[in-house]
């Protein structure tokens, strides 16, 4: 969601990155730019005034440190104040109180209550093994119980029984009661959405909260909202004290300038955001790799961790040492080709990597998904161990027979071989290469053979690498066959391009 | 808009001068339907509830910007702090930082550097965005039988709530309406809407949910079409529009529809959130590119939310704006007025 804003701050950066000294009317214009960035990214007026200020405060008069540019500080000091913003670690719902802990989300109509209500039970009844109830306390709005009714049932979890008549009050008494006498740990008061304006129903709510009260009140707001969203986060923490806010419809292509506005503003923490329409696309919030992606470096540290979860360690080690020596082969490319199934796809990967939104629309738009992936499996898996091995041996002959014992064309598995070959001879310039940020990316990432397990340290390093790495890249790197923001012209750990030729 | 939005962080003196002193000052963009004159004064003394919301809002929103005008432009000099600080105003109804600064610059013309007056500004301010939104106030034609709606829209825009107002208008206008549940995903969608058809007498056809959206819009066609109905109104399932796939679910909608009747659907309105900011454009692009959208409806206008992203909206597409919602009931929809709109932003009752 903060592809857009990400695109814009190493844009304007980018021009300070290659200056040797920074004067404060270089400040001032990235600064004008930051703000312009920031207004249309939705961020709140006073909060942009605020962030800027802030920025430049510690921008002028800071030691520039002497093997990074100008340039590089600024996103740093961005980066840093962005972080502070937004919080500093994520803050996961508390459920440390006597049960039944009541769990109040409240918002306006259409934010996405409902749907985020029924999220956190499925998650806390499986992550957390809480015995959940959900009750929906909306009788305005038409069939509003109904749907937490077959919500709870899709997810399985129970439902207070819907008492016709009942007021909102009236039914979060029965939640509460309920919830003690049959034993739940966490009651989920689903609330009807309100215009914060609404003094009768504002008044309602803290009438809700007094009767049942909630161990945590969740604001569920929408992150495509505009400079309203200080107004209305800041009436209803006012009304009713939030304990956090849930972002919904993260997974939209908003810029995400809410999150920014209201954390900023209630200073009450961002809890979860969710990023889709199935039950389980709910997400801890990580303010850091936010402000990460905001700054256009990419969720790398997602990225990285999710790999290294899903991918065999010992066998990237393996690749990585063959690429070393140039022996990258077939069978390795395969097995490659299948670790980036494992991550989640071409898509999971391109969502968590920096400046990607716009392409995300050509790519999206040139059908490039991962059926590409599974097609070039299906041609390497055609093959005999050894051609995989020695794909030299390839003749027209024994392409005709693997196209089509894969189902695809003698050019696919010509493309696939021109790609391979690409890489193989790129795997061995960065084996060979001594010094410069190749060589540094390729150490990080286990020379581009898949992810080792990273540690610590490495991690760091390979932040710090990526913030010196991108702004250099042109804009229009992916076009030339790369991906932009990672210091190289490949995805880290997959070790080629899985798009082929470009399609334009 | 006010101090309350400022972060703990300290601001100029000069700004807090400016807006340091209201209250959380909501807005919100309301209008009343003054296309249709006679039509204006029969709420009037039909429906004195809708009338007394709408002007209440009104005062909101007046206060709002008219306040913060007032702060700025009251017996003095136009420099370029002052302009500033208009844009700011303009910056937080969520026009976005270019038609604000147009807008701006178009205040400033002949008369930088000299003092003006707090009317004059709001009357300058008035008039440009009226000329912009002017020509898109259009109402809703109903030209044809069975006449087609499809209604559109991400997630939680109000698409369900419009179609009820929308079929209780038209049914008050003495035409059969047929209701489509073509919300087939959200839980409960089509229960949603059954209620409204109970409410309003209007048949309400649906299919059990997670069918396919586009064959019942195709079967529901044909059986308004046998049954002789006026209008059918079919609702969606929201859907972000950054979700290709979902994207094409809605111009596959479209393109069954077209088998039966190529000018079908006949109208496609796409219905915004008064509270959603830049991200509107790309909805309005993206949705107009998938499914074709005629006209748009703009929800929620009840809250502090101001909708100025319409005139952002209006500045890059050709697209009639036929009714705002302005509350949960099935009166609170009104026909859009670009007069009063405009004058609601401007703080001008």
């Amino acid at each position: 969601m903060f592809e857009g804003l990400s695109e814009k701050l190493s844009n304007i950066l980018d021009g300070l990155t290659r200056r040797g000294t920074l004067s404060d009317e270089d400040v001032n214009l990235a600064l004008r730019e930051v703000r312009r960035a920031l207004l249309e990214a939705d961020v709140a007026l006073d909060v942009v005034r605020s962030f800027v200020d802030k920025v430049r405060a510690r921008a002028v008069g800071a030691e520039v440190v002497k093997s990074i540019t100008p340039g590089q500080m600024v996103i740093k000091i961005v980066n840093d104040v962005l972080i502070e913003t937004l919080g500093s670690d994520a803050q996961p719902i508390d459920l440390d109180a006597p049960p039944p802990v009541a769990v109040m989300m409240v918002g306006l109509q259409g934010a996405g209550k409902t749907t985020t209500t029924a999220k956190i039970a499925k998650r806390l009844t499986e992550r957390m093994k809480r015995r959940v109830l959900m009750a929906s306390l909306d009788v305005k709005r038409p069939a509003a119980q109904e749907q937490l009714a077959v919500l709870g049932r899709q997810v399985k979890v129970d439902t207070l029984p819907i008492i016709a008549g009942q007021t909102p009050v009236q039914i979060a008494r029965r939640a509460e009661e309920a919830a003690r006498l049959q034993g739940y740990d966490v009651v989920l008061l689903d609330t009807a959405g309100r215009t914060h304006i609404d003094e009768a129903l504002m008044a309602e709510m803290a009438e809700i909260k007094r009767a049942s009260s909630p161990h945590e009140i969740l604001l569920v707001a929408d992150s495509l909202t505009g400079q309203d969203a200080v107004n209305l986060a800041k009436s209803f923490d006012d009304r009713v004290g939030l304990t956090g806010i849930v972002l919904t419809r993260v997974d939209g292509d908003g810029r995400g300038g809410a999150a920014l506005s209201m954390r900023a503003v209630t200073g009450k923490p961002i809890k979860l955001i969710g990023v889709g329409e199935k039950m389980d696309a709910l997400e801890d919030f990580h303010p850091d790799r936010i402000a990460n992606r905001i700054l256009g470096m990419g969720d790398i540290v997602s990225l990285v961790e999710k790999a290294a979860q899903t991918i065999d360690a010992q066998k990237a080690q393996k690749i990585a040492e063959k690429m070393r020596k140039g022996k990258f082969d077939l069978e390795d490319l395969a097995d490659q080709l299948a670790q980036v199934e494992k991550i989640g796809g071409l898509g999971g990967i391109m969502g968590m990597l920096p400046g990607i939104a716009k392409m995300k629309d050509q790519l999206a738009s040139a059908n490039l998904d991962d059926r590409l992936v599974k097609r070039q499996r299906a041609i390497i898996l055609s093959m005999t161990p050894q051609e995989r091995r020695n794909p030299d041996i390839l003749k027209a002959s024994r392409k005709k027979r693997i196209a089509a014992g894969s189902g695809t064309k003698v050019e696919d598995v010509n493309r696939l071989l021109k790609q391979h070959r690409q890489m193989a001879d790129m795997m061995k310039q960065l084996g060979s290469a001594k010094r410069g940020p190749l060589s540094q990316m390729a150490s990080a990432f286990g020379l581009g053979g898949g992810m080792p397990v990273p540690r610590p340290g490495e991690l760091a390093a390979l932040q710090k690498q990526m913030g010196k790495g991108m702004p250099e890249l042109p804009p229009d790197a992916f076009g030339k066959g790369g991906l932009p923001g990672l210091g190289g012209p490949k995805l880290p750990g997959l070790g080629f391009n899985p798009f082929g030729e470009k399609k334009k | 808009m006010s101090d309350a939005d400022r972060p703990q962080d300290e601001k100029t003196p000069f700004f807090k001068r400016i807006f340091g002193r209201k209250d959380e000052a909501p807005a919100e963009p309301k209008e009343e339907p003054k296309q249709e004159e006679p039509e204006q004064e029969k709420p009037e003394q039909d429906r004195p509830g809708w009338l007394r919301r709408l002007s209440r809002g009104l005062a909101r929103s007046s206060q709002a910007i008219g306040t913060s005008l007032a702060d700025i432009f009251t017996k003095r000099r136009l420099d370029a702090d002052m302009l500033q600080d208009l844009e700011d105003v303009l910056i937080r109804a969520d026009l976005g930082v270019a038609a604000a600064e147009r807008i701006k610059e178009e205040v400033a013309r002949g008369r930088y550097d000299k003092d003006v007056g707090v009317d004059e500004v709001k009357n300058v301010l008035a008039t440009e965005v009226e000329r912009v939104l002017a020509p898109l106030a259009k109402p809703l034609e109903i030209t044809s039988r069975p006449f087609v709606i499809l209604v559109i829209g991400v997630n939680g825009s109000g698409k369900t709530t419009t179609i009820g107002k929308l079929a209780s208008r038209l049914t008050d206008e003495g035409k059969r309406v047929v209701l489509v549940a073509g919300d087939t995903f959200r839980a409960a969608a089509i229960e949603q809407l059954q209620i409204w058809g109970k409410r309003l007498g209007c048949e309400v056809i649906a299919r059990e949910s997670g069918t396919d959206a586009a064959g019942l819009g195709y079967d529901a066609l044909q059986s308004a079409r046998e049954s002789g109905a006026d209008v059918l109104i079919m609702d969606t399932a929201g859907r972000l529009q950054n979700r290709t796939e979902l994207m094409a679910e809605l111009e596959k909608i479209v393109r069954v529809m077209k088998k039966l009747d190529p000018a079908a659907p006949h109208a496609v309105l796409l219905v915004l959130d008064a509270t959603v900011g830049q991200n509107a454009l790309a909805q309005v692009e993206i949705f107009g590119r998938s499914a074709g959208v005629t006209g748009l409806v703009m929800t929620k206008l009840d809250g502090t939310a101001r909708g100025g992203i319409l005139v952002a909206i209006a500045e890059k597409f050709d697209l009639p704006i036929h009714f705002i919602g302005v509350g949960e009931s099935a009166e609170d929809l009104q026909p859009f007025d670009a007069r009063d709109f405009a004058r609601a932003i401007a703080g001008l009752e």
